[in-house]
């Protein structure tokens, strides 16, 4: 047994976990923190894809020892006071899923995305979220989704410029 | 799918890693990005005792300038070499090659010394090595080595590394403004190439075209003498004889060559 100490959703935990624990299982069985999805079990669909230290990775192909000393961000730690986070209200509101599997891999993507390219083309977009696949094929509603959330980012930001 | 049972030790030092090598000889690997070496250990066909992790080593992280080379350290991460200002200015086939692996996930994680190391023929940054005459920077306890693209890569996920050796760096021509081509042929997102062509002033290296990344020299031999893009495309799968899977069969391979080596040869990026 190994002991790790890391940030989860901002909360520092300490735990003993087996080297050969995968950061999903760790996520979702020792936290219960279920959002992310284990779809392939082989590194190429994304489902489990979570943010470390800001950007993203595919949870199924982490060990939750390598995660020791990091940061790692869940779509459980994205809405703040109840509030959706600007990506999630843009799956939303933009009718980004159906059955829903692929979509907290999808937002997490998304929100590393737009990290590192706050006002991507659509182009971009869709490169941006090549490591993710929806198997019901709703990839137009999720592009544009996305492009919505950029475009509310955008907006928060300068919002907040005005204001200050 | 969970690996096997083993035991984890983070490296404190690449001095450390080496030594722990040294000690536990073929029961150990070192773990940098895990992104081919996970999937492996998740399937059991790797089953290490030990992993010495790397990964987290600021010492073999980075980007820099030394006299005529652009350094990369082992561990640099693809997406922080696709994005380095420094290495898309100096050897920006490098930092290209850093920009097709995989998906953008995959690039957070994996690093060019593991992609080296382990040794795919069909994967971007050891064709990008070949093509810009790179070298291999390793240490091990018996000191420091380094070993030219063209000597690194013995055969499928075969390297000249022996055990208790440790890619520290990669070295690579500083060759800013010199034109250059990519190509690399996929059928699917985030997959490898099922062809890949890079070349920079005379060289051309191919991927996935036999068991190592490999020149294409009959086509080098003529661009040497004289001969047009096209011509000496037309050579670019001479001596090759590449392994037939879903994708492609041989000769499908060899035209692939052909036509990519043409493309990269004209400076297109694909
Ligand atoms: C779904 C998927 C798609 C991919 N697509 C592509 C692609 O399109 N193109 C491409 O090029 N690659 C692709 N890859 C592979 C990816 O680039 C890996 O990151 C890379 O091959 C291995 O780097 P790593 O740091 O993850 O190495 P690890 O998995 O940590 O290690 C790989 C091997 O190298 C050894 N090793 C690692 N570092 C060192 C070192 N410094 N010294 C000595 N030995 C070392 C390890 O012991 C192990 O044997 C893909 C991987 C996946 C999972
Ligand atoms: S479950 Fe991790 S990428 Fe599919
Ligand atoms: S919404 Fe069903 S898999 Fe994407």
């Amino acid at each position: 047994m190994t002991q790790i100490e890391l940030t989860v959703n901002g909360e520092k935990r300490s735990d003993e976990v087996e080297p050969r624990l995968l950061l999903v299982h760790y996520l979702r069985e020792l936290l219960g923190l279920r959002a992310a999805n284990v779809g392939c079990d082989t590194t190429s669909c994304g489902a489990c894809t979570v943010l470390l230290d800001g950007k993203s990775v595919k949870s199924c192909t982490v060990l939750a020892v390598q995660a020791s000393g990091h940061e790692v961000t869940t779509a459980e730690g994205l809405a703040v006071g109840g509030e959706l986070h600007p990506v999630q209200a843009a799956f939303r509101q933009q009718h980004g899923l159906q059955c829903g599997f692929c979509t907290p891999g999808m937002v997490m993507a998304t929100v590393g995305l737009l990290a590192e390219n706050p006002h991507p083309t659509e182009a971009e977009v869709r490169e941006g979220l090549e490591g993710n696949l929806c198997r019901c094929t709703g990839y137009h509603n999720i592009v544009r989704a996305v492009l919505a959330a950029a475009q509310a980012q955008a907006g928060q930001v300068t919002g907040e410029q005005v204001t200050a | 799918m969970i690996p096997a049972k083993f035991d984890y030790v983070a490296a404190e030092s690449a001095g450390h890693a080496i030594e722990l090598l040294a000690e536990h000889g073929d029961d150990a690997k070192v773990l940098a990005g895990g992104h081919s070496l996970l999937p492996m250990m998740k399937l059991r066909l790797a089953t290490p005792e030990l992993l010495i992790d790397i990964g987290g080593l600021d010492e073999l992280a980075g980007v820099s300038v030394d006299g005529p080379d652009l350094v990369v350290g082992a561990t640099t991460r693809h997406a922080d070499l696709a994005a380095s200002e420094l290495a898309r200015a100096e050897a920006p086939l490098l930092a290209y090659a850093a920009s097709q692996v995989g998906d953008p996930q995959i690039r957070h994680r994996g690093t060019i010394g593991g992609s080296l190391s382990h040794a795919d023929p069909a994967a971007d940054l050891p064709m990008a090595l070949v093509a810009l005459g790179g070298t291999v920077v390793v240490e091990g306890q018996a000191g420091t080595r380094t070993v030219g693209a063209d000597d690194f890569f013995l055969g499928y996920f075969e390297t000249v590394l022996a055990p208790d050796e440790l890619v520290t760096a990669v070295r690579v021509p500083r060759r800013p403004g010199v034109p250059w081509g990519y190509q690399k042929f996929v059928r699917r997102a985030n997959d490898w190439a099922i062809v890949g062509v890079a070349a920079l002033d005379g060289r051309i290296a191919l991927a996935n075209m036999g068991p190592t990344p490999l020149r294409a020299a009959a086509a080098e031999n003529a661009l040497a003498a004289g001969a047009s893009a096209a011509d000496a495309a037309e050579l670019a799968a001479d001596g090759t004889s590449p392994g037939e899977d879903l994708h492609a069969d041989r000769e499908y391979r060899r035209h692939l060559a052909r036509i990519l080596t043409r493309r990269a040869l004209e400076h297109e990026t694909a």
